[in-house]
């Protein structure tokens, strides 16, 4: 089913490769060209027509800094008119080599590098490295530090979303939504801040536990946060759901299938929209997420209002969690009280010299995990976050890899844009969700 | 088939061999393993004396690593394939699981390894005329001032 709804590589294998025409005249949805030769085809003057749909046909190139394109995303459009019928993202343009620099960090920095990866919601990749490596060492985290990274997973959750509903907003042309989510995503960083001392690339869900623990009357800010937010979801179903422009700008827009998601490794929210039940939450639970009630949002139709809509819907699903994480918050540490993993308090170095050495040594050398290779997965906002980690003995990871959900889920952009207008284009991008951070890394 | 099972913490591996690792991924998929979740690779080679492969399985310098999940059972399965360091060749996924283009291409990109009848085995994240394979164990970083392709500064 899949290799003939996705590609039609009898096609493609048909015609002789070194053709270079006629094979872009294949019958996938995937422009395969290099950049070379969409920048030759793009300034090319040649009239030399094979194939009479060609001199109707032209390539477009999208970016990469375009305003809706989240970053530095590239497009090679192939146009038909104003359709576009074939398409390339090109990424690359933010790889910075975060998972060789991860090789010569120890494992109590790694945490730091790859907060830096997702920037939107940072501490779903600091989780996923940080639950690979206690695998790795087989130890348990306190029960407190597993409910505080959940509490603060689902604020990160919301923030991340609401992210998204005002980028979207911004790219459809409801350009006031962009300050609401932005208005309302601030008041979670706020308390990020507060938590953590960053807004951003917070570096506080570590190895072994978190950084600190929350701060005395967390309680009140985050009751604040529960009063806030719900009216203002509402005033974004006001402004959006139920308006008919916006829906006929997203409904029914970069479709795709469960067969087709399923078979492009699609996860999160697109997988999701096309009706089809999986969360990493709920189906493998980690954490203790088993212990907290809440739905999986799936849409219907697989377009990118289901896709809007369910994002919306995470939300509140996030806020019925951090709801009861309120209640159910256990007492004790906040992170594995073992002096080969976790520095000592500050005020005991000035009084223990086995503290101080615990302290120099976890600062300088780092701490040492058994050799071998695990993978640990979460549900960020975006889909399957994954941690690949192989472990050499030594104080560094001999090889760390993420698996992205925004590269992997790129992948179905081609598909959703088939056929569609240029102007869907943008609506299909914003809908993805990408956080090129994470694309290139 | 005999493929080498191995569970580590939990987690089962497997261990083909690079002819039979497209016939394995086939009789997973029929099984119901209905998504490649992940594609990456390791560069072995300042690792040589590792001990978590079975006794049969001859390690090499690089090996291609891939997740899969059944949906059904929730059942996670990851595949070990070692890759000797000459002209390093395995059979892409593509036909199987199309989802796997962007993963191979970016382990083609980063290691030098080369997937079989790949529809489009390009370099994805370093630029088009890069020299080298960054994620090999071999490249060194710090050293090599930044290759723009612009730059007139000696590569």
């Amino acid at each position: 089913m899949t290799s003939e709804v996705i590609e039609s590589r009898e096609h493609s294998n048909a015609t002789p490769k070194n053709d270079e025409r006629v094979r872009l005249r294949d019958g996938s949805a995937v422009l395969r060209i290099s950049d070379s030769e969409a920048t030759s085809m793009v300034e090319s003057t040649s009239t030399e027509i094979v194939d009479p749909s060609e001199e109707t046909r032209m390539i477009l190139n999208m970016g990469p800094s375009h305003p809706s394109t989240h970053g530095v995303l590239r497009l090679i459009l192939e146009l038909e008119g104003e359709t576009v019928e074939r398409s390339k993202p090109v990424i690359g343009y933010l790889h910075t080599g975060m998972e060789k620099t991860a090789e010569t960090l120890s494992y109590s920095q790694g945490s730091t590098n790859v907060t830096r990866m997702d920037y939107a919601s940072p501490l779903f990749t600091e989780l996923a490295f940080s639950l690979s490596v206690e695998k790795l060492l087989q130890i348990e985290v306190p029960s407190r530090a597993t409910w505080i990274r959940m509490l603060m997973c689902e604020l990160n959750r919301i923030s991340s979303h609401l992210l998204f509903q005002a980028t979207n907003g911004m790219d459809l042309g409801a350009v006031s939504m962009m300050i609401y989510g932005w208005r309302e995503r601030e008041e979670v960083l706020r308390f990020f801040e507060k938590v953590t001392g960053l807004r951003m690339n917070h570096n506080y869900i570590r190895p072994g536990g978190v950084a600190v623990d929350l701060h005395d009357g967390w309680q009140t800010d985050i009751k604040r946060l529960l009063e806030i937010i719900p009216p203002r979801l509402d005033e974004y179903d006001d402004l959006l759901t139920g308006q008919p422009l916006f829906q006929k700008r997203l409904q029914g827009v970069g479709v795709i299938n469960t067969a087709e998601a399923l078979a492009l490794s699609a996860t999160g929210p697109i997988l999701r929209s096309t009706g089809y039940d999986w969360d990493l939450r709920k189906d493998e639970p980690y954490l203790a997420y088993d212990q907290v009630d809440f739905d999986v949002i799936v849409g219907t139709h697989g377009d990118s209002f289901d896709r809007f809509a369910i994002r919306l819907n995470e939300v509140r699903e996030s806020l019925k969690i951090v709801e009861q994480i309120l209640e159910l918050m256990p007492s004790g540490d906040y992170r594995v009280q073992d002096k080969k993993i976790t520095p000592p308090p500050r005020a005991r170095i000035d009084e223990s010299m086995e503290a101080l050495i615990h302290h120099f040594k976890i600062f300088t050398e780092g701490f040492h995990v058994p050799p071998g290779e695990v993978y640990a997965a979460v549900e960020s906002p975006r889909g399957e976050l994954g941690c690949y980690l192989v472990s050499d003995g030594t104080s560094n990871p001999y090889r760390m890899h993420i698996r992205g959900p925004s590269f992997v889920n790129l992948q179905t952009l081609p598909h959703m844009m088939r056929s569609g207008l240029i102007a869907d284009a943008v609506a299909v991008i914003s809908s993805i969700d990408p956080i090129m951070g994470e694309v290139d890394r | 088939m005999s493929v080498s099972t191995f569970d580590v913490s939990g987690q089962r591996v497997l261990h083909p061999g690079v002819d039979e690792f497209i016939d394995l991924v086939a009789e997973l998929k029929e099984e119901g393993f209905n998504m490649v979740v992940d594609l990456t690779a390791v560069d072995y080679s300042l690792f040589p004396n590792r001990t978590d492969l079975p006794e049969n399985v001859k390690p090499e310098r690089f090996e291609v690593v891939v997740s899969m999940i059944n949906h059904q059972t929730r059942e996670r399965v990851r595949l070990r394939i070692q890759i000797q360091d000459e002209n390093p060749v395995v059979p892409s996924l593509f036909d199987l699981y199309p989802g796997t283009e962007a993963m191979e291409r970016e382990v083609y990109d980063m290691f030098g390894i080369n997937f079989s009848d790949h529809p489009d085995l390009t370099r994805i994240l370093m630029p088009e005329d890069w020299v080298g394979h960054p994620l090999r164990k071999d490249f060194s970083t710090g050293q090599i001032p930044v290759q723009f392709k612009s730059s007139k500064a000696k590569r």
